[in-house]
């Protein structure tokens, strides 16, 4: 009832988030419409509860870190801006975007290092830059589950830090993960297309 | 004045008997019906009509916008990313089969990368799940005539702006006053049905009569909201003795369930006219009623859930999703509704309106259509505690259904 306008072409600092994220203008609408579809309140932003709902995230083993990272430094809510600054890692690397590599602006969001960095950010519970021994066991603990036994669990999470660190400081630091990942194709495994 | 008197009989003669055809048709058509469990299929075509009328009033719209060399904007579309063939399910039991080889491979197979996985797929299912994609094949992304759901204001022609005249002329003025006299009959004859039943001496003879007062006030209830319900798998409804677990979406989905089936429901105490039904609906079976703030407690729950099951062995329980309900050894029986938000937008937002502003809502739209999917029946494993089994639930019904609303 009424004339509530959601006209869709109507998006705040739409240019802006654009540049920033490199979003086409059709992909910007569609990522509103669903930002828009998830605020069920319509209360202008996103809250943790909004993301829960979502039933295929709540049985997706790392759905909670997933949505810790939409809300950095502990705020509470994210509005469109931030959402979609989430979602841009995942946007494909194209080659328009190497080209114009311009050495005084930002990097991309989607760029190999922000997409390990994101990657990098699930384990790292703590955000001190590092995984340590205890926060590899704990993303093992909701990836792996609970067929395996503790102590499985921990020799696993034992290697996996072995076979990484460098410095020999019993954590994995972001410089030491991107090396050991550096021949896995991380800009196809993190690329998620949007449809035309 | 004087001239007018001659006419005054008359007129007061056509409203009297416009008046009594109007409520013998609702009789026939639609209160007898509900009594017996029958119908007519006059909401199927109903339905049928609504969507041709819909599909017209898009082309309208598209061929307005092509004029204006514009695209129409829709928004229930194929889906808003590309996925790939693996699914979730499989892919967890990949890694945790080779995790689980113990004596054999002594290193099971982890990598510091198979967190991309997990990442991806969580990242799409936020930006693109279920529940935007379309509800039906042979679905239209049309425009349901209701000033609501519009995103393409531009593009209305007279002949659209006539026709939703038209549209809010037959909600407002005919369909709306038809519910609300059904809703009061529906209400006061579940009120009236209860009290009455409540008087009769404890026995089987009570039981069957509680069971047909409540479904068939239920279904006159439903009739009232217009719902046109589709049931899916019907030989899986909840039994004798099992508990049924169901998604929440809005307050209706209570009265879809139980004009299914007969159950005796757990749930909050509520104010005003609430109040009143649940009061008398407790004399006819003993459902059970608490306050909000005794819901953390787990043993009352509990205590309340055995209470239930010990006095009601012919009833099955509605329950939302309490995490007691999963710690009984009963079987659980998940049920997923799902609403197609063409014909009316079943979401309430409880912030936002009221109850009665939220009923007010759905009474003027032009439907309520929705599905029920009676999901096989599960029991808690050996091996599991409450908390997995109930995730497990959670699961099923979230395929099902997409979005599952956590009530804990």
């Amino acid at each position: 009832m009424g004339s509530r306008s959601s006209h869709a072409a109507v998006i705040p600092d739409g240019d802006s988030i654009r540049r920033e994220t490199g979003f086409s203008q059709a992909s910007l609408l569609r990522l509103h419409h669903r930002f828009r579809a998830l605020d069920r309140n319509k209360k202008g932003y996103l809250s943790r509860m909004d993301l829960q709902q979502i039933g295929a995230l709540a049985v997706n083993p790392l759905g909670d870190r997933i949505i810790e990272s939409f809300f950095p430094d502990g705020s509470q809510r994210v509005d469109f801006p931030g959402f979609v600054r989430v979602l841009a890692h995942f946007r494909p690397v194209e080659d328009e975007d190497t080209e114009t590599q311009d050495p005084k602006k930002p990097e991309p969001l989607n760029s190999r290092r922000n997409k390990l960095h994101y990657a990098f950010q699930l384990y790292d519970l703590d955000r001190d830059g590092k995984t340590s021994r205890h926060e590899m066991l704990q993303v093992l603990r909701l990836m792996v589950g609970v067929q395996v036994t503790e102590e499985q669990l921990e020799n696993i999470a034992d290697r996996t830090v072995q076979e990484a660190d460098e410095d020999g400081d019993g954590a994995v630091s972001f410089v030491e993960f991107t090396k050991s990942l550096e021949k896995m194709d991380v800009e196809q495994k993190m690329s998620i297309r949007i449809l035309k | 004045m004087f001239l007018l008197l001659p006419f005054d009989s008359l007129i007061v003669n056509l409203l009297g008997i416009s008046l009594t055809v109007l409520f013998t048709l609702l009789l026939v058509f639609i209160i007898v019906p509900a009594i017996f469990g029958v119908s007519f299929g006059i909401r199927k075509l109903y339905m049928k009509t609504l969507l041709k009328i819909f599909a017209w009033a898009t082309l309208r719209m598209e061929r307005g916008a092509k004029e204006k060399n514009h695209q129409l904007y829709k928004p229930y579309t194929n889906g808003i990313i590309a996925k790939d063939p693996t699914s979730l399910e499989e892919e967890i039991k990949e890694i945790r089969r080779s995790g689980s080889s113990k004596a054999l491979d002594n290193t099971p197979e982890f990598e510091l990368s198979d967190i991309f996985y997990f990442c991806r797929k969580g990242m799409e299912t936020i930006m693109d799940d279920e529940v935007t994609k379309r509800f039906s094949a042979e679905e239209l992304e049309s425009w349901n005539l209701l000033s609501r759901t519009n995103y393409n204001f531009q593009y209305i022609s007279l002949r659209l702006t006539v026709l939703w005249g038209l549209g809010v002329l037959i909600r407002y003025c005919f369909l709306l006053p038809l519910r609300i006299a059904l809703a009061f009959t529906g209400i006061s004859l579940l009120v009236v049905g209860t009290t009455v039943v409540g008087y009769l001496p404890n026995g089987r003879f009570k039981e069957f009569m509680s069971k047909h007062v409540h479904l068939m006030c239920y279904r006159i209830c439903v009739r009232a909201l217009t719902a046109i319900i589709t049931y899916h798998d019907r030989e899986n409804r909840p039994r004798n003795g099992g508990i049924c677990v169901a998604n929440h979406t809005s307050p209706i989905d209570v009265i879809i369930l139980a004009s299914d089936g007969y159950y005796a429901m757990v749930g909050q105490v509520h104010g005003g006219l609430m109040g009143v039904i649940q009061r008398a609906m407790v004399k006819a079976c003993p459902h059970v009623w608490f306050e909000r703030s005794e819901v953390k407690d787990r043993h009352l729950v509990k205590r309340l859930i055995s209470g239930v099951k010990g006095t009601c062995i012919n009833n099955t329980s509605v329950m939302m999703f309490k995490k007691g309900s999963f710690e009984i050894g009963a079987t659980v029986y998940p049920v997923a509704i799902k609403y197609d938000p063409q014909f009316g937008d079943a979401f309430w937002n409880s912030s936002k309106y009221g109850m009665v502003t939220y009923l007010l809502r759905m009474m003027t739209s032009w439907a309520i259509v929705c599905s029920v999917w009676y999901l096989p029946p599960m029991t808690r494993e050996a091996d599991e505690d409450a908390v997995q089994f109930a995730n497990r639930v959670k699961s099923a019904i979230a395929r099902q259904g997409g979005l599952v609303d956590l009530l804990w």
